[in-house]
C-alpha cells in the first residue's frame, strides 16, 4: 500500500506542486514555440511524454553500467534515437501535424526536461519508478502546454482546434484576431502570468528574494 | 587459458567497475549500435508510407489549385479526363526531356549530375542548386499550350516553400498559386496557405511588354498588375515568395521552356 501510495505521488507531485515547466522552468523554449494553436501543442505534449517515458525506462534499464564519464553521451543519444523514430512515426501517419511541427520535434532531443529527469532520476531509480516520475513530468509539461496553446489559438485566432469559437472579422464576426498572441513573447507573458497564479495560491513555491530593493532597505531602516 | 564463451565473456563484461576503459568503450559501441540499428529500422521501415503521404499531398494540392483557377473544370471536362499531361523537361534546353519519364524523375534526381549549382549572384531563391529535369503539368488545346502547371520552390523565412505555379498559355499571366509546402511564421507568413491570398495570384502578369520581370509581392495592396497584395507582417516571406516566382519565371528557371512555348514549338 505504502509503495503504490509513493508511487501515486510521483506521479501527481510534477502536475502542479513541482511543475517541470513553471516550477523548475525546463522546457520553456519549446512551450514558447509549439504553443501557437491547441492541436499543435496537444501532438508536441504527447510526442514529448512519449520520449520522456521512454528514455527514462531505457536509461533507468541501464543505469548500473553507464560508465559515468560519458553518461551524458549515453543519455542524449538514447533521447535522440527515440525523437528521430518518433518524428519517422509522425511523419508516416500524422502527416499534417508533422509537417507544421516541422523542426521542433527534433528540439525535443535538446529540451532540458528530458535530459534533466534521465540524469537527476532515472539514472539513481529502477524502471517503474522512474518511468512514472517521466510520465508525471510529462503530463505536468503537458498541461502547461496545452493551458497556453488553447489560449493563444482562442485569443490569436478565435478558435480551438480549428473549430472557430470567437468568429474573427474575416469570417463576418466581431472579433479581431490578436496577432500579437500569436507570436513568441505572447507565450513568455501568459507563462508570467501562470507562474504568478501558482505561486499565488501555493504560497511555499515562491522563492527567496536574492537581495532587496534599495527603496524597501530604505525604508525598513 | 583465455575463456572464449561468449556468454561468461558478456558477464565479465557487465562485471567490469564502470569506471574502466574497456567498459567505457564497449558500452558506447553497444549504445551507439543498438541506437543505430533502431533509427535505421524505423526510417527504412517508414519511408514508403512517408513518401505515399507525400504524393497524395501533392496530388490533393495540384487537383485544389487546377480546381480554383476560373473556367479550368469545364475547360477540363471538355478536353476529357487525362486532359492534364505530366511532361518532364530539361530546364536548361526547354523542351520535353528525351530520357527522364516522370516514372524515372526522382531516380535521375538522387544523381548529383542531374543538379546545377547555381553561383550566387543567380541564386535569387536561395536554393543553392538547382535540378536539371523538373516535371511540369501541360493542358493542350488545338495543340496550344493553354495552362501550364510549375512547381517552384525556395528559401522562405524560416525553412523551404514549395509551391505549384499555373501559367495561362502566354507564359505570362498567372492563373493560380497552390502552396505544397511551407514552415513560415503561423498567423503571419503562413497566410500564404491561404486562399483569399492565394486568388490575388489570378491573372497577375509576370513581365511587361518589354519583357522586363515586374512581378511582386507588394508591400501593402498591389498597386499595379504585377503585383500580389503583401501580407502584414511578413515581409521577408512575401519577399521570399517574389524571388521565388522570380527566379523560376527567369532564365535560370523556367525560362528556356517559357520560350519554345512562347515560340510555339513546344
Amino acid at each position: 500500500m505504502a509503495a503504490s501510495g509513493r508511487i501515486w505521488n510521483t506521479l501527481t507531485e510534477p502536475l502542479i506542486r513541482q511543475n517541470p515547466v513553471t516550477l523548475q522552468v525546463l522546457g520553456i523554449c519549446s512551450a514558447l514555440a509549439v504553443t501557437t494553436s491547441l492541436d499543435i501543442a496537444l501532438t508536441m505534449a504527447v510526442s514529448l511524454t512519449v520520449v520522456i517515458v521512454l528514455s527514462a525506462g531505457f536509461v533507468s534499464l541501464i543505469r548500473r553500467h553507464i560508465p559515468d564519464a560519458i553518461r551524458l553521451i549515453v543519455q542524449i543519444i538514447i533521447v535522440a534515437s527515440l525523437v528521430i523514430i518518433i518524428d519517422q512515426f509522425l511523419q508516416a501517419y500524422l502527416f499534417d501535424i508533422s509537417q507544421r511541427l516541422s523542426v521542433f520535434v527534433s528540439l525535443i532531443t535538446t529540451n532540458c526536461l528530458v535530459l534533466g529527469r534521465t540524469e537527476s532520476f532515472a539514472r539513481s531509480n529502477p524502471p517503474l519508478p522512474s518511468m512514472v516520475d517521466a510520465l508525471g513530468n510529462g503530463l505536468g509539461y503537458s498541461l502547461i502546454l496545452i493551458i497556453i496553446g488553447a489560449v493563444r489559438e482562442l485569443f490569436g485566432m478565435g478558435s480551438l482546434l480549428g473549430i472557430s469559437v470567437l468568429p474573427t472579422i474575416d469570417e463576418g464576426g466581431w472579433y479581431t484576431p490578436l496577432s500579437l498572441m500569436l507570436l513568441a513573447p505572447s507565450a513568455f507573458f501568459l507563462l508570467g502570468g501562470l507562474v504568478w497564479a501558482i505561486r499565488s495560491v501555493q504560497s511555499e513555491q515562491v522563492e527567496v528574494a536574492e537581495f532587496d530593493p534599495i527603496d524597501d532597505a530604505e525604508e525598513r531602516r | 587459458m583465455v575463456d572464449l564463451n561468449p556468454f561468461s565473456a558478456w558477464e565479465r563484461f557487465l562485471g567490469l567497475p564502470n569506471e574502466s576503459r574497456t567498459k567505457t568503450v564497449g558500452m558506447a559501441f553497444i549504445v551507439a549500435i543498438v541506437c543505430a540499428v533502431a533509427v535505421n529500422g524505423a526510417t527504412v521501415i517508414l519511408r514508403p508510407i512517408q513518401a505515399q503521404n507525400r504524393a497524395a499531398e501533392q496530388q490533393v494540392r495540384l487537383e485544389a489549385l487546377v480546381s480554383s483557377i476560373p473556367g479550368m473544370g469545364d475547360l477540363i471536362a471538355k478536353a476529357g479526363g487525362d486532359a492534364l499531361s505530366a511532361v518532364v523537361i530539361d530546364l536548361d534546353t526547354g523542351q520535353a526531356a528525351t530520357d527522364v519519364t516522370p516514372e524515372t524523375l526522382d531516380a535521375a534526381l538522387q544523381a548529383e549530375a542531374n543538379w546545377t549549382t547555381l553561383a550566387p549572384e543567380a541564386d535569387t531563391a536561395n536554393i543553392g542548386s538547382r535540378p536539371n529535369y523538373a516535371q511540369v503539368y501541360i493542358l493542350r488545346q488545338d495543340d496550344d499550350v493553354s495552362l501550364a502547371i510549375l512547381p517552384i520552390g525556395g528559401a522562405g523565412y524560416n525553412g523551404p516553400i514549395q509551391a505549384m505555379l499555373a501559367v495561362n498559355g502566354d507564359m505570362n499571366t498567372i492563373a493560380g498559386i497552390a502552396i505544397i509546402e511551407q514552415s513560415e511564421t503561423p498567423g503571419l507568413g503562413a497566410r500564404i496557405e491561404e486562399p483569399g491570398w492565394q486568388a490575388d495570384f489570378a491573372g497577375t502578369r509576370v513581365r511587361d511588354d518589354s519583357g522586363t520581370m515586374r512581378f511582386s509581392v507588394a508591400r501593402g495592396p498591389a498597386a499595379s498588375e504585377y503585383e500580389v497584395d503583401g501580407i502584414t507582417g511578413a515581409t521577408r516571406t512575401s519577399n521570399a515568395m517574389t524571388q521565388i516566382v522570380r527566379f523560376w519565371m527567369g532564365p535560370n528557371g523556367y525560362g528556356p521552356f517559357i520560350d519554345a512555348v512562347q515560340r510555339g514549338d513546344f
